[in-house]
This record gives structure tokens, sequence and C-alpha cells, in this order.
């Protein structure tokens, strides 16, 4: 999230699109009804099905699993066909004014610079033209031609009401009632969010879905003030943490950067890769802080800090592709830890073919689960789970975990708020916390290794992996090392400014020489001189703009409301009185002696003392980034309009899902030319003759993901026993279908059964002059608890987004049969 | 009529003990009686939701160790002491029969669970991961230097604390594992 949960509160408007919000996050909704009841905010729900939190919305507005981007595209044309953005917000804080090279094309769909074959873009052609002087050429007006302005005009006058109508579904007052009630926060009084989960993210363009939304908050004005901005639903407690902290493959904590095989010989190439302008300039002191606290004193200057020892990347290392690659008998061993493939991961016929060719598997849990028992038959009500024990060969160990409540720790919520959990009861038997397997496999592959002369062996013994003999006290002795200390004297103009030993207040003390270690840049400030997850001093209810800056610690540097120099004006005087966040106080006294500062009501997103007019520097810790520039990590300082960082177009383009039922109204390209579409014998797609209905998959309040969690809990599968499907009452007719019925569900990947929900939650939609029906699945059964039914993701391909490889669960052809 | 609470206690127990007795006797005297709340005499321990990512605050009540109660956390700025359905029953993820408290293992091709000791499962886990390690470790491809270990995957978790992801990801790159991936792509 941009913003936080409680910051919700603020909004004018909120458009809740690719979530069920209510019914998802419930808690986190009453500060959507507290702008509704207190801040008469008007509230829009748009969704396929209409759910709960349609029915506390003023509005319902329902379209088609896929075309979210068309919905958006369409905003976009109406705002600007309309004049009625936030004028000089885009002209000041966005690269509306940068002119684009002149190779830069998009014909019938397809953006310059394809390699069809390859499924690639190569971005070149995407980039700012250059001056003489080597600068980025840009047109105040905004008129010219190849001004991003311009090409974003242009671009989305495609997106004309009628073509929308056509893609959507969408009735056109409705989609005229959206477009105008986010226009209506285009003035600095007013603001506006949209808030999204799975909805928008599981698509083959998941990415470019979010990237609309933040495209409309730039063009608004909405981005860096109280109830604006773009937030994320999370659905694990700590899926913000754990992407932060890197347990992604393209990734080190901190949003680092993997090195990959090729870009990245030594540590030097490594870093001259990285931004030369913007706060990104400060990377070198993160990623050799990061190595001086994973190799300690073995990570000298004189051998790159231990660069080689980090893995290099070798193209895509995703969870689809794992378990492609898994089925191929290429990888042997697995950990999961945590998490449940066999349930969660998407086209479970691929789960199961990977888990079968591993050696060993090890599974951490409280329960056992599908994918440590994906070995055996089980029944579930529906078609079951069927396996030939004798036949696979895989080795299981079940490792049994501690609860969070049996822990201490700290999750990162949704908000990007660390929040610090203490230890209450003790852990049955053996159950033991992740931290204490880890760190123990840790000291067994130590032992084993002692002794090595091998090069290969060196990061595992020179691993810093001390942290006590009391179990209770890892998790802050391992937060103290993600925060980031000095390991000598940490020096400024010759001063020390943190003594060595000591932990550091903040990463701008981090330093590229190795005189400063610490995990994690972006938390540190969290444990310094004392672990302000663990704050709790609230700030008084109904107060302010409900930043409680004493309550936990949010990252980066304890911002809650991030570009928040965005809500002041080029002079530093806040936009509106009522959205403000800081403002520059010139006549302020900082410990240097030297006058004025930025300060308000949040952490500043900025250079603390850099003044509205100070020139861009080419040293220090902003380079290339003037006063007036709020989007300090862009090296521009300005937020993107136009992207080339996207592997799918600087554009977010409307394309029909990889599986569909109708052809792409907008042009001839009928799907993503970049979608990642996994070879697979289990992978066969399908076509509309044979499936012939869009299948959308969602969660239930009662049950949390592929269900571990939830359906071994009594009261909970009491409260939501079976699997069900949602059905229009139209298909259900045409298909003979009861309510309560049971169904067969079939993909080209695989058959389910479920009982059938007749409702008139799912209307039939005519796309483009065609009726299109609709099925909604929530997946959060499997063969293993008390509550069980079929695996849902048996029938979702394996698709992925070309940026993020997520799969495309939210919209597949399916077909439906009652009986099974 | 009294209906104070007292008052009130006293008639629900003469409702209840007279519907046992099949009519609205009073055979015996009739005291307030309510049992001790299962909080009593508990600490109150601050802790987090388990489930999304909204991070509503919790309360557990723990005595002796156990988990007695667990309920929302009225003093956190986010969620005011309210929890939904997940949340409200998070007290039966930890006190659950179903729980593991052994480690289980599965011989290759076996029908069925043995249990094991703990330190032996780590130790065994701890030679294959060792084995497969050195055996598909890519030290140099195409003359580049990759210290890639292409046979290993580390899937999880978001379930997981902050420290303990930090503790995976260590471990994990350290190994040289590539294929290191929890549910943010799912």
């Amino acid at each position: 999230m941009t913003n936080h949960f409680i910051d919700m509160k603020n909004a004018d408007v909120i458009v809740i699109m690719g979530s069920n919000f209510a019914e998802n996050h419930p808690v986190g909704f009453q500060w959507v009804m507290e702008a509704v009841e207190k801040n008469n905010a008007l509230l829009i729900h748009v969704d396929p099905r209409f759910t709960r939190t349609s029915a506390v919305a003023h509005k319902h507005v329902p379209m088609r699993s896929g075309s979210d981007i068309a919905f958006l595209g369409g905003m976009i044309n109406h705002l600007l066909a309309g004049d009625k953005i936030d004028r000089d917000y885009v002209a000041n804080y966005t690269n509306a004014p940068f002119i684009i090279s002149d190779k830069y094309a998009f014909t019938e769909g397809v953006f310059s610079g394809l390699d069809a074959e390859k499924r690639s873009y190569n971005p070149e052609s995407w980039q700012y033209e250059k001056g003489p002087d080597g600068k980025s050429k840009l047109d105040p007006t905004l008129k010219h031609p190849r001004s991003v302005f311009q090409l974003l005009k242009a671009h989305y006058s495609r997106y004309d009401i009628e073509t929308v109508v056509k893609i959507t579904g969408t009735r056109k007052e409705d989609l005229l009632f959206v477009y105008d009630a986010m226009a209506s926060t285009a003035v600095p009084d007013r603001s506006g969010f949209f808030a999204y989960a799975m909805g928008w993210t599981q698509h083959s363009n998941g990415v470019q879905h979010i990237r609309t939304a933040a495209m409309i908050q730039l063009l608004l004005g909405n981005m860096g003030v109280p109830g604006g901005g773009i937030n994320a639903l999370r659905g694990h407690a700590n899926v913000q943490g754990a992407t932060d902290l890197a347990v992604l493959f393209h990734d080190l904590p901190g949003y680092l950067g993997l090195p990959a095989q090729g870009a990245h010989a030594n540590l030097k190439e490594y870093l001259d890769k990285g931004p030369k302008a913007g706060f990104w300039v400060n990377r070198p002191a993160f990623v050799v802080s990061l190595l001086k606290a994973w190799y300690g004193d073995a990570a000298r200057k004189e051998n790159d800090f231990c660069f080689d020892y980090l893995p290099k990347s070798k193209g895509e290392h995703s969870f689809q592709q794992a378990f492609n690659v898994m089925a191929q008998g290429k990888i042997k061993g697995a950990v999961c830890l945590g998490q449940n493939p066999m349930g969660a991961g998407p086209n479970a016929g691929q789960m199961f073919a990977g888990l079968s060719k591993l050696d060993w598997l090890v599974s951490v849990d409280f329960f056992v689960n599908e994918t440590a028992e994906f070995w055996k038959s089980n029944p579930t009500g529906g078609l079951g789970h069927k396996a030939d024990s004798a036949a696979i060969k895989t080795e299981v160990f079940v490792f049994p975990a501690a609860t969070v409540v049996e822990k201490s720790g700290s999750f990162t919520n949704s908000g990007r708020w660390i929040q610090w959990h203490e230890q209450g009861s003790k852990s049955p038997g053996d159950a033991k916390t992740d931290a204490v397997f880890t760190i123990r496999l840790g000291q067994e592959l130590k032992k084993l290794y002692a002794g090595s002369a091998e090069k290969k062996d060196r990061p595992i013994l020179d691993m810093t992996w001390d942290y006590g003999e009391k179990e209770g006290e890892i998790p802050a002795r391992v937060l103290k090392e993600i925060n980031g200390y000095a390991v000598k004297d940490v020096l400024k103009d010759g001063k020390a400014v943190v003594k060595a030993g000591e932990q550091l207040p903040s990463f701008i003390f981090m330093r590229d020489d190795g005189s400063t270690a610490g995990g994690c840049w972006i938390y540190t400030g969290v444990f310094g001189k004392e672990n302000k997850a663990a704050s709790r001093k609230a700030d008084k209810p109904g107060e302010g703009i409900g930043a409680n800056l004493g309550w936990s610690f949010a990252w980066p540097a304890n911002r809650r409301i991030l570009y928040n120099r965005a809500s002041a004006d080029l002079a530093g005087k806040p936009r509106s009185d009522r959205k403000k966040v800081i403002w520059w106080d010139a006549a302020a006294e900082n410990p240097d002696g030297k006058k004025g500062k930025w300060v308000g009501l949040d952490v500043p997103d900025f250079g603390a003392t850099m003044a509205p007019d100070a020139k861009p520097s080419d040293k220090g810790l902003f380079v290339g980034i003037g006063g007036m520039h709020p989007f300090i990590m862009n090296p521009e300082g300005r937020g993107r309009l136009f992207a080339a960082a996207l592997k799918d177009g600087p554009f977010p383009e409307h394309y029909e899902p990889v599986e569909t039922p109708v052809d792409n109204v907008l042009s001839k390209q009928k799907s993503s030319p970049v979608a990642k579409i996994y070879k697979s014998d289990k992978n066969p797609l399908g076509t509309p003759d044979k499936y012939p209905y869009v299948l959308t998959t969602y969660r239930l309040t009662e049950h949390h993901l592929a269900g571990a969690m939830t359906r071994n809990l009594p009261w909970l599968a009491e409260l939501m026993p079976n699997l069900f499907f949602e059905i229009s009452k139209e298909l259900a007719s045409e298909l003979g279908i009861k309510p309560g019925e049971m169904c067969t569900i079939s993909s080209a990947r695989g058959s389910i059964k479920a009982q059938a929900c007749v409702t008139d939650r799912l209307k039939p939609m005519t796309i483009a002059g065609k009726k299109v029906h609709e099925i909604g699945l929530p997946w959060h059964w499997g063969f293993k608890g008390i509550a069980v039914g079929d695996v849902a993701n048996t029938l979702v391909a394996s698709v992925g987004d070309p940026n993020v490889f997520i799969q495309e669960s939210k919209a597949l052809l399916c077909d439906v049969k009652k009986g099974g | 009529m009294d209906v104070s609470r007292r008052g009130f206690l006293k008639l629900a127990g003469a409702v209840s003990a007279g519907s046992a007795l099949g009519g609205l006797s009073m055979a015996r005297p009739i005291h307030a009686y309510a049992k001790d709340l299962p909080t009593k005499g508990a600490k109150e321990v601050p802790t987090l939701c388990p489930y999304c990512a909204v991070g509503c605050g919790q309360i557990a009540h723990v005595r002796d160790g156990k988990l007695v109660n667990l309920e929302g956390d009225p003093s956190h700025p986010i969620s005011r002491g309210r929890l939904c359905a997940k949340g409200a029953a998070t007290y039966e993820m930890t006190v659950n029969d179903r729980r593991l408290t052994k480690v289980l293992y599965r011989a290759p091709g076996g029908s069925d669970w043995q249990e094991k000791p703990y330190d032996w499962a780590l130790q065994e886990v701890a030679k294959r991961f060792k084995a497969t390690r050195d055996a598909t470790f890519v030290e140099k491809d195409g003359g580049a230097l990759v210290n890639r270990c292409d046979g290993i995957a580390w899937i999880g978790s978001a379930c997981t604390d902050n420290e303990e992801c930090y503790l995976f990801a260590k471990l994990a790159r350290s190994a040289g594992i590539v294929f290191l991936e929890h549910q943010a792509r799912l």
C-alpha cells in the first residue's frame, strides 16, 4: 500500500475493484465504512460478482473478469478528453512533459520491439529522448506530439465508451458514474483511492492492471495525500514482509535484486548497473551492508565483500517454473515451509507431477497438509485425490511448527507497518518455530561441511549464524541484524556519527566501505536503540489523519503515506489545507545551524532539509533530485505515466485472458503477446467450443487460502464445510441445475465436483454481441482437514504475467455439467 | 420484578433448574452462580492475527504456559478490538487435537507415516540437503562463476515472521538456491 488502513478514513471517493474487501479483510474494512459514515465518502464496488462489499457500497458495477484494463483505460480517456485531471500535479510531478524516442510505436495492439517468437520485447524504443547534453528532453506545455502526455492521450483515445462497453459488458451509465466519481477527486481538496487484491493481480497482465490505476491516481493528483493512493489488500499476515525480505527468486532483501548470470560478473558490475540518479544511488551502501550482515569478517573490500558467494540467476526461477522443472526431474529436493503447493499452486496436476518426481520433500506446518500427503489417495466427497503410493518414491519429512502465539517476532501488514508479537504459550511436543528449524538446519549443514576445502562451501561456512542459545531471544537478535549496526565507527565529514557496535538509527548511515552491516535497508530504524515494532503509542481515536507514528514502525523510515512531498506545491506549501501532510518550514532550525526543514503530520518522504527550490545535485543522497521532485526513487524524480521498465509495454493495454470466449475488440492481438505460457503435458489450453464459460476463483471469510489453517479448525469447518460454486439463475436454468445440486466443473486441465449455489449475484453479460456466462469458484478446499473438498486449482492453467509470473486464475475457461 | 444482574442470574437459574425438573417448582434454594472466567489469573500477551495482512491485534491469555483464551486487542488502532470469523477462531489453531506434535516420516513408496525423533529427522534432512546440493551444484556456467544450486527448491512463506523470512533467504542464498519462493506470486 502507498497509504495504510486507518488512512482510508480520509478518502472522499473509494473504488474497490479486484477485491471483495468486506469479506476478505473485514476488520480493515471498518476504515472504509468510517470514511462513508464520517467523511461522507462515495463507495463503489466494481466486480463481476455482487458480494457483501457490493451490499454496503453506494453502487455495485458489474464487469466481466479479465476486462479491467479496458474499464480503467476508458477512465483515462474520459479524464483526458474532458480535461478532468489535476493539471499542475501532472505537469510538475509526473513524467507527462518528457519526450519519448521517435522510434517508439504502437500498432494493432503491439508495441515496438516485439520478438513474437521469443515472446518478449526489446524496450530500446521506449526510452526518453535525450538532448545533446545527455539529459532527457521535456516540453512543459505538454503539447509536443511525442510527449508522454500526448502519447497517453492518443493511446487511450481508442478506449471510447462504446468500445469499453463492448469489452467489459458494463452499462455505459455505470461506467460514466465511476469515471465521474473519480474525476471529482482531481481537485487538491478531494482525494480517492483504489483498493485491490488478487482480482487485479491474477491475470496474464496483472501488473498492468495495477499500473493503470496508479496512472489514474497520478492524473488525479491522488498520490501522496491522505485518503489517496493505491492500496493492495494482501492476503497473508506477512506476505509484505516475506517480499521485503526477498523470499523470492529474483530479489535480495530490500529490493536490491539478485545478481544475474551474464550481467553481473563482479560487485562493481552489479553496482554500476544500478540507477545513476534518485535515492537508489545509495544502493552500494545497502548491498555491502547486506553482505557484511551475511558473511561478517569474511566479507572484505579485497574480496568484493563475498559478492561471489551469491548465486547468479539464469532466467526465471519462479514458483510455476520450479514445479515445471521439478516435474522434469531436475529439482531433487524441496523444503515447503508454511506453504502448501498441492492446494495453493496453479494447475494442481502440475504440482502433483512435480512433487512425485522429488527424491525428498520437507514440509513444516501445524497440520499434515495436502503437500505433505500428496502421495496418498484420499476421498473428499468430490472426485477426491488419487495417488499410487507404491509408485511414488519421494521420501517425506514433516516437522511440527509453532503457531504465531507460541513465538515472538514481527509481521509487516499491508500498510507496511512492522508489528511485533510477543510469545504467549509454549509449543506442544516437538513443535518448534520456523526460526529454530532453519537455524538448526543451518548448524547441521555447517557441521557436515566443516573442514571442506571446496570454494563452493565457503558461503555456508562463512555465513554468520550465531543467534544465541536461548530460543526466545532469537527473533529480537535477528531483527537487530536486519536493522543493521556499525561494524566500525561510521564517519561523516571525519566525525563518528554512529559508534562501532551500535545499532543504526537510519539507512542514511549505511556505508559501502564495510563499516556497517544490515540485512534489509528499508527496515533500518525498526530496531535502533529500541524495538520500535513493539511500540504501542497509538494516536487518540479520531485524531488528525490517523498516522499513528508511535504505533509500530512503518518502512521506510516510519513513513505512513508514501510520496507525501506531493501533498505540497512547488513552493512547499500544502496544496490543500484539507489534504495536507507535510510542508516546508523555512524558519525551522536544524542541529547544524542551517534553517528550513519539512514538517507536518507524517515523516517526510523526502530529504528532511532539502528546500523546495533546491536544484538537483550530482552528489549526496539524492543525486539528480530537485526540491520539487516528490518521487525520489525514480531518477527523474517524477511519477511515471509511461514506464519502460515493464516487460509488456510502457502503457497498459487491454488483452483478452489467455483463455477467453471472445476476440479482442481493440486489436488483432487477442491475448498478451508476451504472456508466459508454461509448456508441459499437464498444461493444455481450452477453447470456448469445449469450455464455453468464464470461471473466476475467489476467497471466503471463513477460510484462508489453501485452507490448512482453517479447514482443520472445528469452528470454521462447521461454518463453511463444503466446496460450492456460484452460477447465475439463467445458466442454471439452461443447464437444468438445481440449487445445491452436485455438478462437475471441467477445464482443459482437469475436473472437480462442487455444489451449485444458484444465485442472482452473477448475471450473464453481453460481450461484443455475444452472451457470456461467468461462474465463481472459491478455492480453499483440499483433501486434508475436517472440511474437505476437491482442489479448485486443478482447473487453473500454468499461465503467468510476464513481469512477475503470477498465474491467471481470475479468468479462465470451463464447462459445467450437472451430476458427476 | 428485580432484573438486576444478580436477580437475572437467579431467575435464569430457576428457569433452567425448573425446566430440568419438569415444572416451575422451587424445591431448593437458588443461588446466583457464575463460572470463573477462563481468563482468571491468566497473563495477557499482545499478539497478532495470523491470517490476512490487515494486521489486527490480539490478546492471548496464557496460564502455566498454556493458551486459555484469545481475543481482539481493544487498544490496537487498526482493529480496535474487532476480529473476523477467522481471527476469532485463532485460538483453535493453537489448541487443536489435530496439531502435529511429532515429526512424521514417509519412506519412498511407503503407504503410511511413521513417527520419528526430531533430531534424527533434522540430521537426515541435512544429509539429503548436502547430497543434493553437491550433486546439482553449478559452480561455473559458460565460464562465468555462478555458484548456483539448481537441484533444491525452498518454498515459503508469507505466513512466517520477518525474522524467519530473513533466515530463509540467508540460508537458501548461501546454499546457492535460486528456486526460492513464497506465496507472493500466487
